[in-house]
């Protein structure tokens, strides 16, 4: 079967991703997703809180990708459901897809562009090496989440989170609601990972209290959890003797980070970042493999998903027109470097002829910053300043960047986060 | 009472090997089992390594069943449908004075009948191994050394005794083995058998049941070792297994390739009083790290996935206890490392040793093949194509990181000895065992085990009865 172009992924990122390819004239999209339904992780997010930026309206996470559902569905944009993509190769100018379902057996799907959607996974307890016991009871936060929300079971009663991430809030207020006793959010740095504003409607308005430097240095319990043991780290992470602390519990959650599932991409070569654990993309989300987009949080991880879905259509619009043939013809990149408290950039490098008047540039910063300022430099030139009061890790920073600050002879763009007054 | 003709107390790789061993024979053979699955003690917690045999001292029963455990590997994972690869060994040393240690591992391999063998320079070593750490000033090298997937191993040799008329007990607790009329009395939570001969393979608690029976008292101390498993993309950093010398650094921990292509780091060895403790500790896990550093380089530790403790069944005497130590009472006690290589040896030689006590005759019908769950993710692309046509259940991926199918799961559950648990469809799939540890596919296996056993989810375990993993419905319609 031959297509123009496949998004591996039917979240978000994935639909939005098809939807302008197929918006731009692209006929043959087709969507590949691994469960039996579309809309990805949101269908397990019943809160509300999506699309604030996308459709000025509070929805839950199902409601939100209803929207995008029903728009592909009404584009007529086949999608092939509950299907595995398990390998991925460049042969030529095409891209060879090979998935696996039930209803298909093995199909290998010929496209001329990809777009990678696949989302990112929880980092699991042993990534983090936490000691003790290893009894029932130990979930990752959308573990639990998609047990209670979507089988309908309580995975614990006493509960402690490891981690704020925004899972991990908002399970902790979710198993609060259903009638457990969630005893702390422990936090291994000295902020939260997670948003504001779900700090305060997750714990703050349930009284949950939330420990910064805290993390959890045991875990007992033969068969099922029956306590975790908490300590205080200093600054580089490391328990303070003297500072345990032993909760009696039968559950631990773990909302300890997000990776970034890139292991189709690696089969194909893509090149990866090592602070993102997503490709590398230039301006037009293309990664190191021609044909290959990228978008969502196989990219990089997002806070909004309204971010998702902009990122996607922009990622959907260039696949179009490279499989049409569109784009201008390839320049010079200019690679886009972080710098002070910005950790990456998205993209990380920019082709002046091929970009856009404007293009959205995102990225973290590594710590909390009060009165800072994003600046934007062409080699040592400043292009752009702006102030933030705020700026935190949890919560993703842009810039739009304009052709027009460009003469492209750059050797490289910085982008800069800092204190307005320079420490 | 139920009557058999032999009872084996434990199902880990020493019992399930015994069985099998005389499932050759014709008899009524019973293995009872405390825990809901095989391979639940020290055969799922160690370090995967099928020993060339240099190690123990020579004349111990330790070098012998060794060395005959090793030859036997080869036909035996065939058999069984196994993963097994003899991806050779090196001992490293860190220092020119350490030289004649590694010389004297050679000559005791010698003596103990190990083959293959060869004294290397580090430049020579780390010819065939790059990631070799600079310090390393020779190696030995003994090519008959292997990997081997414990739990495959163990269930294997408990599926084919099975498959060859052996009953297995789960969930059975021996609470006792006391002089009766047929020979045996065993008493257990399920309540008691009779049986001509019993063979402990009680593992880190044969010497609990050894001393019930015999005057001459055992005693084990459960030695926990704790390890860090790295995930597929460090499994290529080395390729052979790399043990240290013990030396200047103490004694030294593996980093090994495993036959699933993960890379594994450890153990430590605390000697520990309570032999149920396989919690791991802060310091234990750091040692793993520091240690494993020392004799090769740049392991990407931060591709570690899980960490584990397992418990060795130290004996006072230093050397496996093994025969009939009672009238029609056989140990297989102390079985330490290396246990699981010997496993095979020890099964063929109590067997023996029981035959002729209890004079069984040849099973005619004895089949010694057995097929394990299909590794589907393995099969070269036209044939799992074919297989996708003839059972679409293949096609459907259960666990996307090890890519496991629904079919695979179900097969799991279906075996003769088959999965009841998280866990042991983890280790007879590996559904949950790749790098998000279950994270996405642990509630789909759970939906699985509850449609194919007519299980409500809260009873469907993570391990043990009290393992419960959902504990009840939530309030709204669910």
């Amino acid at each position: 079967m031959k297509v123009d172009i496949v998004t591996i992924g039917g979240g978000p990122a994935g639909l939005a991703a098809a939807i302008a390819a197929r918006e731009s004239g692209v006929e043959q999209v087709l969507i590949l997703e691994r469960e039996p339904e579309l809309g990805g992780i949101l269908n397990q997010c019943i809160h509300n809180g999506f699309g604030l930026h996308t459709f000025k309206e509070e929805l839950t996470g199902p409601e939100y990708a209803a929207r995008f559902i029903e728009k592909a569905e009404a584009l007529g944009i086949p999608h092939w459901l509950s299907t595995t993509v398990v390998d991925l190769q460049r042969q030529g100018d095409r891209l060879l897809v090979t998935c696996v379902s039930r209803e298909r057996g093995l199909q290998v799907v010929e496209a001329g562009a990809v777009v990678l959607c696949m989302g990112c996974r929880e980092r699991p307890r042993g990534a983090l090496n936490i000691p003790g016991t290893r009894p029932a009871g130990i979930f990752s936060a959308g573990t639990a989440q998609r047990l209670v929300n979507l089988e309908g079971y309580l995975p614990g009663r006493e509960v402690v989170i490891l981690g704020s991430g925004d899972i991990g809030l908002i399970m902790a207020r979710r198993m609060t609601l259903e009638g457990a006793k969630v005893k702390c959010v422990a936090e291994l740095m000295p902020y939260s990972g997670g948003l504001k504003r779900n700090i305060v409607q997750c714990l703050d308005d349930y009284g949950i209290p939330l420990k910064l430097s805290h993390t959890v240095v045991d875990i007992q319990g033969k068969e099922r959890v029956t306590g975790v043991t908490i300590a205080q780290v200093d600054g580089k992470g490391k328990p303070i003797p003297g500072t345990e602390e032993q909760i009696p519990c039968d559950t631990l959650l773990l909302s300890v980070g997000l990776i970034p599932e890139n292991e189709l991409s690696k089969e194909v070569g893509v090149q990866l970042s090592p602070v993102t654990n997503g490709p590398t993309v230039n301006e037009s989300l293309e990664t190191s493999i021609p044909g290959v987009f990228a978008c969502g949080n196989v990219l990089h991880v997002h806070d909004l998903v309204d971010y998702v879905s902009e990122e996607a259509e922009q990622a959907g619009k260039h696949a179009a027109a490279y499989v049409q043939g569109k784009r201008a013809a390839q320049g010079r990149e200019i690679p886009l470097k972080p710098e002070g408290a910005a950790r990456y950039t998205v993209p990380a490098a920019v082709d002046p002829q091929r970009m856009e008047d404007q293009l959205v540039v995102r990225f973290r910063v590594s710590r909390n910053i009060r009165k800072g300022l994003v600046q934007v430099y062409g080699d040592d030139k400043l292009l752009y300043t702006r102030k933030r009061p705020v700026m935190a890790p949890g919560e993703m920073e842009q810039v739009v960047f304009q052709k027009a600050w460009l003469t492209g002879g750059e050797r490289e763009i910085r982008v800069v986060a800092k204190e307005e007054e320079a420490k | 009472m139920k009557a058999y003709d032999v009872i084996v107390i434990g199902a880990g790789v020493v019992g399930a090997a015994t069985a099998r061993e005389l499932s050759r024979r014709q008899g009524r053979f019973l293995v009872v089992e405390k825990a809901l699955d095989v391979c639940e003690g020290t055969s799922k917690a160690n370090s995967a390594i099928v020993h060339a045999g240099f190690d123990a001292e020579p004349g111990t029963v330790k070098a012998k069943m060794n060395v005959r455990g090793n030859e036997k590997m080869d036909k035996l994972s065939q058999e069984l449908d196994v993963p097994f690869q003899r991806v050779g060994a090196f001992v490293v040393c860190f220092s020119q004075e350490e030289l004649p240690k590694l010389q004297e591992l050679y000559d005791r391999g010698v003596q103990n009948g190990v083959t293959d063998m060869e004294l290397l320079t580090g430049d020579q070593a780390r010819a065939l191994e790059p990631h070799l750490s600079q310090e390393v000033a020779g190696a030995l090298l003994a090519k008959t050394s292997g990997i081997v997937c414990p739990f495959e191993l163990t269930l294997g040799l408990a599926e084919s005794a099975a498959k060859n008329g052996v009953a297995f007990s789960f969930d059975t607790q021996v609470t006792g083995v006391e002089p009766g009329e047929q020979g045996w009395v065993v008493h257990t939570s399920q309540g008691d058998f009779s049986a001509r001969a019993v063979v402990n393979a009680a593992g880190v608690f044969s010497d609990q049941v050894h001393n019930w029976v015999c005057e001459e008292k055992l005693h084990i101390t459960p030695r926990r070792g704790e390890y860090c498993l790295l995930d597929h993309t460090a499994g290529n950093h080395v390729s052979h297994t790399v043990f240290q010398l013990p030396g200047k650094y103490g004694k030294g921990v593996l980093v090994s390739p495993t036959v699933h292509g993960n890379l594994l780091l450890g153990p430590t060895a605390k000697d520990i009083g309570d032999p149920e403790d396989t919690a791991t500790t802060a310091a234990g896990l750091q040692e793993v790290l520091e240690k494993s550093a020392l004799g090769v380089k740049d392991i990407p530790t931060r591709q570690v996935i899980t960490s584990f403790a397992g418990l060795r069944a130290h004996e006072d005497g230093d050397d496996f206890v093994l025969g009939e130590s009672a009238p029609g009472f056989f140990d297989a006690a102390g079985i330490e490392s290396p246990g699981l290589t010997s496993a095979p040896a020890i099964g063929e030689y109590l067997a023996e040793l029981i035959t002729e006590k209890l004079g069984l005759s040849e099973n005619p019908a004895f089949d010694p093949l057995r097929k394990g769950v299909p590794k589907v993710k393995d099969l070269p692309v036209e044939e799992r194509a074919a297989l996708l046509r003839k059972d679409p259940a293949y096609g459907q991926i259960v666990c996307r990181c090890e890519e496991i199918s629904y079919g695979e799961i179900r097969d799991a559950i279906h075996g003769i000895l088959g999965a009841k648990t998280l866990d042991g469809i983890k280790r007879r799939t590996r559904a949950g065992m790749g790098r998000c540890q279950g994270g996405f596919c642990s509630p789909r296996v759970m939906d699985l085990l509850s449609q194919e056993l007519g299980l409500d989810l809260t009873q469907i375990r993570k391990s043990g009865n009290d393992a419960q993993i959902v504990l009840e419905k939530t309030r709204g319609e669910g």
